[in-house]
């Protein structure tokens, strides 16, 4: 476990402040000079710092809007429109919370996709892990119920065709759904309680953030060799080293974020959502936003029950497809005790490389799929790459601790390459 | 010690005051579970939404081998007035030739046949099928086509065609006298 140092501030009134509440030694001591970092941490490492800076922005931003947005169904679009035309910068403050949430989700899977090849969530690092796949949870039941706020047709018929996933639940799924409803269609009451509850999340967010941030503390940080570190000389302060390059990183990553808010705000929506929800008239495609398509491609592609054919049903095909979409992310949550193998990183892993690289392309093969129709071979594909999806991790990762022979570990971090360990 | 006291030797130590602390953790625990009801039993359906769960509709105006769409609890319903020919179409296929085996006379009030009521919602993805309107698509059964994926429906609203695996429901409905129905 990390060391705690106790800050000792020349000013006067901040030592004053320190005697009484250590705030200052709580921030040195998490992402601060008295924070030994490794001293190795590459690029990848960026995208922790910018996933919560976008949450901050997030939070400003939706703040604001909530200051000018009406949530009822009368006059919910108008309302979004009136803060397009008439409030002032409100185009600017709109299209940031619409791309940012983008932007959030891209932080957060480089991050995610950092930790699945560097092996960040081996031990001492499992709740740390955990606690992140929370926070995408949370995320994820956030930026759905924020779509729905601008009450478009997408809005509308998104929230649909997702609330009514808890149908299939067995006995009990259409009284779910009208609780989730508050009447018998999605409606105003839902509309209501998806604004509050929108409002609400992100502090939960932030909550799990600081708990995430703990973790990190007293696990320390991993890194890109995966190796513990062995002496002072593996280890930076993170202040002013990792501060000056996360600004650096958020620099570039803001640059590319004001690109789409000014050049191309809309490229990342649905047009669609333009047109004010009409409960009668649906969409010619209900497409979710790009960061769900892959889990809404492995909910399309099963299509079949579980059970014998012919003989008995245990899963019917529409429960299967909603408990296997659960499933694609709740299984992160079990990562730590399915892939065994003592090394971390996976530059030392010759096999699981490879696997690693086709559950890359596996990713962004389901994306296209999500925002296909289900039509031809799509469902056909859809059913290969959420095959390959669930094997690399209950099938290939388990397998591979055992059988993988890696490569040797570097004797530290400050001596990488002069000498391999014995 | 006033506890000591109280402990019977023949009972490992057991206190009266242990049976206090378990009695008031319990009654605390069924208060709580008894005061988080409400704030979940809030979420269902209120009392206004529920006063509109049931319409009335007049259907004097409509003629024959038209239709009409209400909105019903948030969803489309479709009315049909059917003409001779659309009911015979609709009696003439075998009910084992179906997808979802249901025969004309079980979707329809008997002595009404010529009224077919059914919600507008696609069984497949949940879209509103075309064809109540006139100059409509109507698909390859006279009855309604789905231009989300393809399905055809028939004069019964029975699927006959295409991804849904259901009929087109029909929901709860009475004649409250010759021109006038409710629905729910």
């Amino acid at each position: 476990m990390a060391e705690w140092k106790v800050a000792q501030p020349k000013n006067k009134a901040a030592g004053w402040l320190e005697e009484r509440l250590p705030i200052i030694s709580l921030v040195n001591n998490v992402v601060g000079s008295d924070t030994p970092t490794p001293r190795n941490l590459n690029y990848f490492w960026n995208f922790g710092s910018l996933a919560g800076l976008m949450l901050v922005i997030q939070i400003i931003s939706g703040v604001v809007l909530a200051m000018h947005y009406a949530a009822t169904t009368g006059v919910a679009f108008d309302s979004v429109e009136r803060i397009m035309r008439d409030v002032n910068y409100g185009w600017l403050i709109r299209y940031m919370h619409a791309n940012g949430a983008s932007f959030f989700f891209i932080a957060v899977y480089i991050h995610i996709f950092r930790g699945l090849y560097f092996g960040s969530y081996k031990a001492p690092r499992e709740v740390l892990w955990m606690l992140g796949v929370v926070i995408f949870l949370l995320m994820m039941a956030t930026a759905f119920m924020g779509y729905v706020l601008p009450w478009g047709q997408m809005s509308f018929w998104g929230a649909t065709v997702i609330t009514k996933l808890f149908s299939a639940v067995p006995v009990v799924g259409d009284s779910i759904v009208q609780l989730l409803w508050g009447g018998f269609s999605v409606d105003n009451p839902t509309l209501n309680r998806f604004f509050s509850l929108h409002f609400l999340l992100p502090f939960v967010i932030a909550g799990v953030v600081i708990l995430h941030l703990w973790a990190k503390k007293i696990s320390d940080s991993g890194n890109p060799l995966g190796i513990d570190v062995k002496s002072s000389a593996d280890q930076i302060p993170f202040h002013p080293f990792y501060t000056v390059k996360d600004a650096y990183g958020a620099a570039v990553f803001f640059l590319i974020f004001a690109a789409f808010i000014f050049f191309m705000p809309n490229a990342l929506g649905h047009p669609d959502n333009y047109i004010p929800a009409q409960p009668l008239v649906t969409p010619d495609s209900i497409v979710p936003e790009w960061y769900f398509l892959p889990f809404y491609a492995i909910l399309r592609s099963i299509d079949f029950p579980l059970g014998i054919p012919g003989l008995f049903e245990l899963v019917d095909a529409k429960l299967l497809g909603v408990l296997a979409m659960f499933a694609s992310i709740l299984v992160w949550l079990a990562l730590p005790w399915l892939d065994t193998s003592k090394v971390r990183s996976g530059n030392f892993r010759p096999m699981f490389k490879w696997f690693f690289a086709l559950l890359v392309i596996d990713m962004f093969f389901l994306m296209w799929l999500g925002a296909q129709k289900a039509e031809g071979n799509i469902p056909l594909y859809g059913k290969f790459a959420t095959a390959y999806y669930f094997a690399y991790f209950v099938v290939i990762l388990p397998i591979l601790s055992r059988k993988e022979t890696p490569l040797p570990l570097p004797e530290s971090i400050s001596n990488p390459v002069l000498k391999p360990a014995e | 010690m006033s506890t000591l006291e109280n402990t019977n030797p023949e009972d490992d130590g057991t206190t009266r005051r242990d049976f206090i602390h378990v009695a008031a953790g319990g009654m605390a625990a069924v208060g709580a579970a008894a005061s988080l009801w409400p704030f979940i039993d809030q979420m269902n359906p209120a009392a206004d939404t529920l006063a509109l769960s049931s319409i009335e509709v007049d259907i004097s105006q409509i003629d024959v081998g038209s239709a009409i769409v209400v909105k019903w609890r948030g969803k489309p319903v479709f009315i049909r007035h059917r003409t001779a020919d659309e009911i015979a179409q609709a009696n003439a296929v075998a009910v084992t030739d179906l997808i979802d085996q249901q025969a004309d006379g079980e979707r329809v009030k008997a002595g009404k046949e010529e009224w077919l009521v059914v919600t507008g919602v696609c069984t497949h993805l949940g879209c509103v099928p075309l064809g109540t309107k006139t100059g409509d698509d109507r698909g390859e059964f006279g009855g309604w086509f789905c231009p989300c994926h393809g399905s055809h429906y028939d004069t019964s609203g029975r699927i006959r065609k295409g991804p849904a695996p259901e009929n087109l429901e029909v929901p709860e409905y009475v004649f409250v006298n010759d021109t006038t129905l409710q629905i729910g």
